[in-house]
């Protein structure tokens, strides 16, 4: 069993993975599932703004930076089960289908086969990368020596 | 001002054709694909986003594609696009200190917690241009990887923690609350503005312009003694609250560039001297800008310092009404547009006044200083 206190932080963590993953690879790993789950739009699928704030200095007064687009989508399940899916860019069909999984994992047992499933195997895939990303950068490391004036004489 | 004009329609239609024509260019090459445009002049989009004011790498790569690589024309139709959609959330204010880095440098400090980064810079090369990319790339690059280091400290909380730099915290208001920040796209702005707002107009802000500013006032025109505290570029988690959950998710992740200068001191009988902060943040990889426009929000800064206003980059109207290069080209160049009526007017005005001149030839009672002042109206 997934520890109740920790629902909402699993969600978020949800949230994070879907909307960043690649939608074919979703799709494939839905699949495996083997669901054909009854859905229905709660709202059509929509692609609108979000206004993205920064703050001054990084810590202080919110200030508006500009907007970015961002697709959402909310569906039932044939068993009541609701789901929604908040994802920055326009894809609509990926949109769909995290709502969906989102569905899905909103019951406790099938919150688990969705993560192992699902998730975790996504999010391996985008940390991966984000830890290949790291180590290139880290490789650009650079010690600067400060000259001394005179040193070489 | 101009009047309508009818007609032209066929005109009109053939110009447009032609454009796409001219777009497409010799077909015999192969035509640029989107993705081409997003990855490999991933510099050019991240401008067309910055000053489009919308993040979307697919639609800013057509606007540059469509535009023809002109990317004021194309920050227009990303500006025009965005006015189609509605505006469905407001974030979370994102995080730069979480910031999965990309490069990060300070000019402050040699030796820092989680290091100079250099990442993929243009500087320390040696601006010769580079006869292999000259038709088909042939090897790939070889790259290396590095030892992943410590968490990559912002300069101004180091700063910050001993009180040498001006603290800054979350404005709120009596009962703890922070006020909605000032929205340039939503009401118009009316002066003096917060910093809040002028941040907002400088982050879409031409790069050109905010450059030459901040270059005055490096060359003493609102001199303020920056150093680049640090610059950092990457990507940072965007969260927003969902009213359906009641807490706030994570949406995805866009790629900034921050730079925080560090400036001369400003103290008081109640305040040790303090290091003052000018700021920039702009998306995707725009260190110039980024740097530009944290000269420029520190020299606009100067009311709130009390220092003497003598220079172009401290005077908020002339910055901010000026920095957008969508109104300035639509204003610039809306003089193309027919003022055939207008000059009419024009004509017979010099007409008349040439026709005096000629008349007054040779007579003593030349009223020069009367013809320029009419001539000027």
């Amino acid at each position: 069993m997934l520890d109740g206190a920790g629902t909402d932080a699993r969600r978020r963590d949800r949230f994070a993975v879907l909307a960043r993953c690649d939608f074919t690879e979703l799709e494939q790993r839905f699949r495996t599932l083997d669901l054909d789950p009854d859905v229905t739009f709660l709202r059509p699928v929509e692609t609108g703004l979000v206004m993205l704030r920064g703050r001054a200095g990084g810590t202080g007064a919110a200030f508006n930076i500009g907007e970015a687009t961002v697709t959402r989508a909310s569906v039932r399940l044939g068993d009541g089960r609701i789901g929604h899916s908040v994802a920055l860019g326009r894809d609509r069909k990926r949109a769909t289908l995290a709502a969906v999984v989102d569905a899905l994992a909103s019951d406790a047992d099938e919150e688990i086969r969705v993560e192992e499933a699902i998730i975790a195997p996504l999010r391996r895939a985008l940390s991966e990368a984000d830890r290949h990303e790291v180590e290139r950068v880290a490789a650009t490391k650079v010690d600067f020596f400060t000259m001394v004036r005179g040193e070489d004489e | 001002m101009y009047v309508a004009v009818k007609g032209g329609e066929t005109a009109i239609d053939n110009a447009h054709r032609l454009l796409a024509e001219k777009r497409r260019g010799d077909r015999r090459l192969p035509a640029l694909t989107l993705g081409q445009i997003a990855e490999q002049l991933a510099l050019s989009v991240a401008r067309v986003m910055a000053e489009g004011a919308l993040y979307d790498t697919q639609l800013a790569a057509l606007a540059v594609k469509q535009a023809r690589g002109d990317l004021i024309e194309a920050i227009f139709l990303l500006r025009a696009y965005r006015t189609t959609l509605p505006r469905l959330y407001d974030s979370v204010p994102v995080d730069t200190g979480a910031m999965l880095i990309e490069r990060r440098i300070s000019a402050c400090f040699k030796d820092l917690p989680g290091g100079q980064l250099l990442g993929p810079t243009f500087d320390y090369t040696h601006r010769l241009l580079d006869p292999n990319l000259v038709g088909e790339e042939e090897q790939t690059t070889d790259l290396q990887t590095g030892p992943v280091g410590d968490a990559v400290v912002r300069v101004s909380d180091l700063l910050a923690n001993d009180d040498l730099i001006e603290g800054e915290e979350p404005v709120t208001n009596g009962h703890g609350v922070e006020p909605e920040p000032g929205d340039m796209t939503r009401e118009p702005l009316s002066y003096p503005l917060t910093r809040e707002q002028r941040l907002q107009a400088l982050a879409r802000g031409d790069e050109g312009f905010l450059l030459a500013l901040g270059y005055s006032t490096q060359r003493g025109y609102g001199r303020n003694h920056p150093f680049a505290g640090e610059i950092r570029i990457g990507a940072v988690e965007v969260e927003i609250d969902l009213p359906e959950l009641g807490h706030a998710v994570p949406i995805g992740r866009v790629q900034l560039t921050e730079c925080q200068m560090v400036n001369q001191f400003r103290g008081s009988s109640e305040m040790p001297p303090q290091f003052t902060r000018g700021y920039g943040l702009v998306f995707g990889q725009s260190e110039r800008k980024a740097m530009s426009m944290a000269l420029v929000d520190r020299a606009l800064r100067a009311r709130e310092f009390e220092e003497d206003i003598i220079a172009p980059a401290q005077d908020e109207e002339f910055v901010v009404s000026h920095c957008d290069n969508v109104q300035a080209t639509g204003f610039v160049e809306h003089l193309k547009l027919p003022h055939y009526v207008d000059f009419q007017s024009e004509l017979q005005l010099i007409r008349t006044l040439r026709k005096e001149w000629a008349d007054g030839a040779g007579t003593d009672d030349d009223e020069d200083t009367g013809f320029s002042q009419e001539a000027a109206e």
